[in-house]
């Protein structure tokens, strides 16, 4: 594979799977239990024993962290899912119909959801619905949505004046098998660049919605949620607010460096700005 | 190009109304009632019935919508159902923190990112060059409410340099600034990195481009060039984020106030949800849209005049 000669793929690729690895892990072992109180162990420095120190009821911070990663990318694979689901074909169905009404109510559609924030359709559908890691997850969803449409039509635009479509309509094939065999597979690589962006955005989304309470709920261990907890002891336990911060920067560090890896690698004509 | 703005206006309008009624349905389909909910649970129904008639809850909900939408075209935003005071004021007195600090914020990462950008630019391939790009993709990274918590630690706590939190307000200007200055240093820190690594690229695509070499040859420094003629064509992209990270900074700086204990439209939203007070979380969650959206408004308008190519297509 040609990403792993390039040095900033390989650092991002063992970031990010790092901690893919620590959530995988948790399933089955963790150092300590994450759902017991253990006062009389509360608060304790990092040591060989509880290697990131323990919170303020005696929970293993690292332990912690690995559950919390698995919050972190589920709700983040579920996000961009939504997102990609639902953008791609939106994308791809107003490039095909190019000028016509669809394309304008799908065009339309994507600035209106541009112009609230994640922050802010999280706020909605928490007053609607309550807090909930659910929620977050739409959230950062929906504001995915166009981010994928767009990107699928601005791209699929320009393959529909190329020869080998041109080719395949003469050849009959409908407007909607034309998008799926011939657009989708040349766009893929794009996707798979904007996943990669959209993916950690999506972690920081997450991390910032359970900060302030509206992603997910105790007892469920979330890496936001940690740093809420820690704020108020950060002067005495600095370790509390630490480990779990460099946990977010580590993996989002991690995804975009293999994101912008692999748009240089799918696009050498950046490449030559970029180095 | 007037014809262009007027293209865009109407957009903007039909924007606005698409908004406003997704917003209004979004709360109209929350369960449960705000009348019962400010009574409480022992409240005798013809209490309840009596306050659901004072607030007009009672009427169709197309006739409270079209109440809503003239009375905030008129500045009337209605009464908060828990403080019984206007929400325009108490949403005034907010503003007055929520739009320094965003604006403050834009304006750092705008000074920040453009020195960094361009010189990185300027000097590609040196090691000022890669450390820029090392420390925005850091930049990127850094959640800026967990930046905020270890700054406060550091420089409020540690060094008194600033306050941890709060805000005195605005009777004695600098006071009011310092306060401000830690929290729309956070907020600027991720978007000035992203500004910083486009306003790069965007420099490095105009400086390979025909004109600059015609530049070069009519006797240009290389100085002289990258000032006059790569900078306002690397603009547009710039532009753009600039544009985008309005929106980004406005729903931060809900974040951000949480750390910072600001009194602004964020700590608003959130006391209104958990009191049911709806007409407030309305209110306050349409004026970021229109926010949003007017500042979309504005980048447009600004690209036509910076770039005439873009006033033919609309």
């Amino acid at each position: 594979m040609a990403a792993f000669k390039m040095p900033g793929f390989v650092v991002g690729f063992i970031l990010a799977m790092t901690f893919v690895l620590a959530a995988l892990v948790s399933f089955i072992w963790t150092p300590f239990a994450v759902d017991g109180v253990d006062i009389v162990n509360k608060l304790h420095r990092p040591d060989l024993l509880n290697w990131f120190g323990t919170d303020h009821y005696g929970r293993d911070i690292f332990s912690m962290l690995m559950v919390g990663a698995r919050t972190s990318i589920a709700v983040a694979v579920v996000a961009v899912g939504i997102g990609m689901g639902l953008g791609v074909p939106l994308g791809l169905a107003a490039a095909a119909k190019q000028g016509s009404l669809l394309d304008e109510i799908i065009m339309r559609g994507n600035d209106l959801v541009f112009a609230f924030p994640a922050l802010l359709i999280a706020i909605l559908i928490t007053a609607v619905a309550g807090p909930s890691a659910m929620n977050a997850i739409i959230a950062i969803g929906v504001f995915n949505i166009p981010v994928f449409a767009r990107l699928t039509r601005g791209a699929a635009l320009s393959l529909w004046t190329r020869d080998f479509v041109l080719s395949a309509r003469v050849a009959g094939k409908t407007a909607s098998r034309i998008s799926v065999e011939h657009i989708l597979p040349n766009i893929l690589n794009l996707l798979i660049v904007q996943g990669t962006i959209q993916f950690s955005l999506g972690i920081l989304a997450e991390a910032a919605l359970s900060y302030i309470g509206l992603g997910a709920q105790p007892p469920i261990p979330s890496w936001g949620r940690m740093l809420a907890d820690s704020q108020t002891m950060v002067s005495f336990a600095p370790h509390l607010a630490l480990f779990p911060g460099m946990a977010i920067v580590l993996t989002v560090l991690g995804l975009n460096l293999m994101g912008d890896a692999l748009r240089d690698l799918f696009d050498p004509k950046i490449r030559r700005n970029r180095e | 190009m007037l014809r262009y703005i007027l293209k865009r206006l109407i957009s903007l309008g039909l924007s606005l109304i698409a908004a406003s009624v997704v917003i209004f349905i979004a709360i109209e389909i929350i369960p449960g009632d705000a009348a019962s909910y400010m009574l409480g649970l022992n409240a005798s129904p013809e209490a309840v019935d009596a306050l659901r008639e004072q607030l007009g809850l009672n009427q169709s909900a197309v006739t409270r919508y079209f109440s809503w939408i003239t009375g905030l075209v008129q500045g009337d935003f209605g009464i908060s159902y828990t403080y019984r005071v206007p929400v325009a004021e108490m949403v005034s007195n907010r503003l007055w923190v929520s739009l320094p600090l965003a604006a403050y914020a834009l304006a750092l990462s705008t000074v920040i990112a453009f020195p960094i950008g361009i010189l990185a630019a300027s000097k590609r391939g040196s090691m000022a060059d890669w450390m820029v790009m090392g420390g925005t993709q850091l930049g990127v990274a850094i959640p800026n409410f967990w930046f905020a918590m270890l700054m406060v630690q550091l420089l409020a706590i540690k060094y008194h340099f600033f306050t941890a939190g709060g805000f005195p307000g605005w009777d004695n200007f600098w006071l009011g600034l310092k306060a401000l200055t830690l929290p729309a240093f956070v907020l600027a820190l991720p978007q000035a990195s992203i500004l910083a690594r486009v306003m790069r690229s965007s420099l490095l695509d105009t400086l390979t481009e025909d004109f600059m070499r015609t530049a070069r040859a009519k006797g240009r420094t290389r100085r002289g060039a990258l000032v006059h003629h790569a900078l306002r064509n690397a603009m547009i992209p710039v532009l753009t984020i600039i544009g985008l990270q309005f929106s980004f900074l406005m729903a931060g700086a809900i974040i951000i106030e949480q750390v910072f204990f600001l009194p602004g439209l964020g700590r608003l939203i959130f006391t209104a949800i958990s009191q049911r007070d709806l007409i407030v979380v309305e209110s306050v969650v349409m004026l970021l849209v229109f926010a949003v959206i007017l500042v979309t408004f504005l980048v447009d308008i600004t690209y036509a005049w910076v770039d005439p190519r873009l006033r033919r297509r609309v």
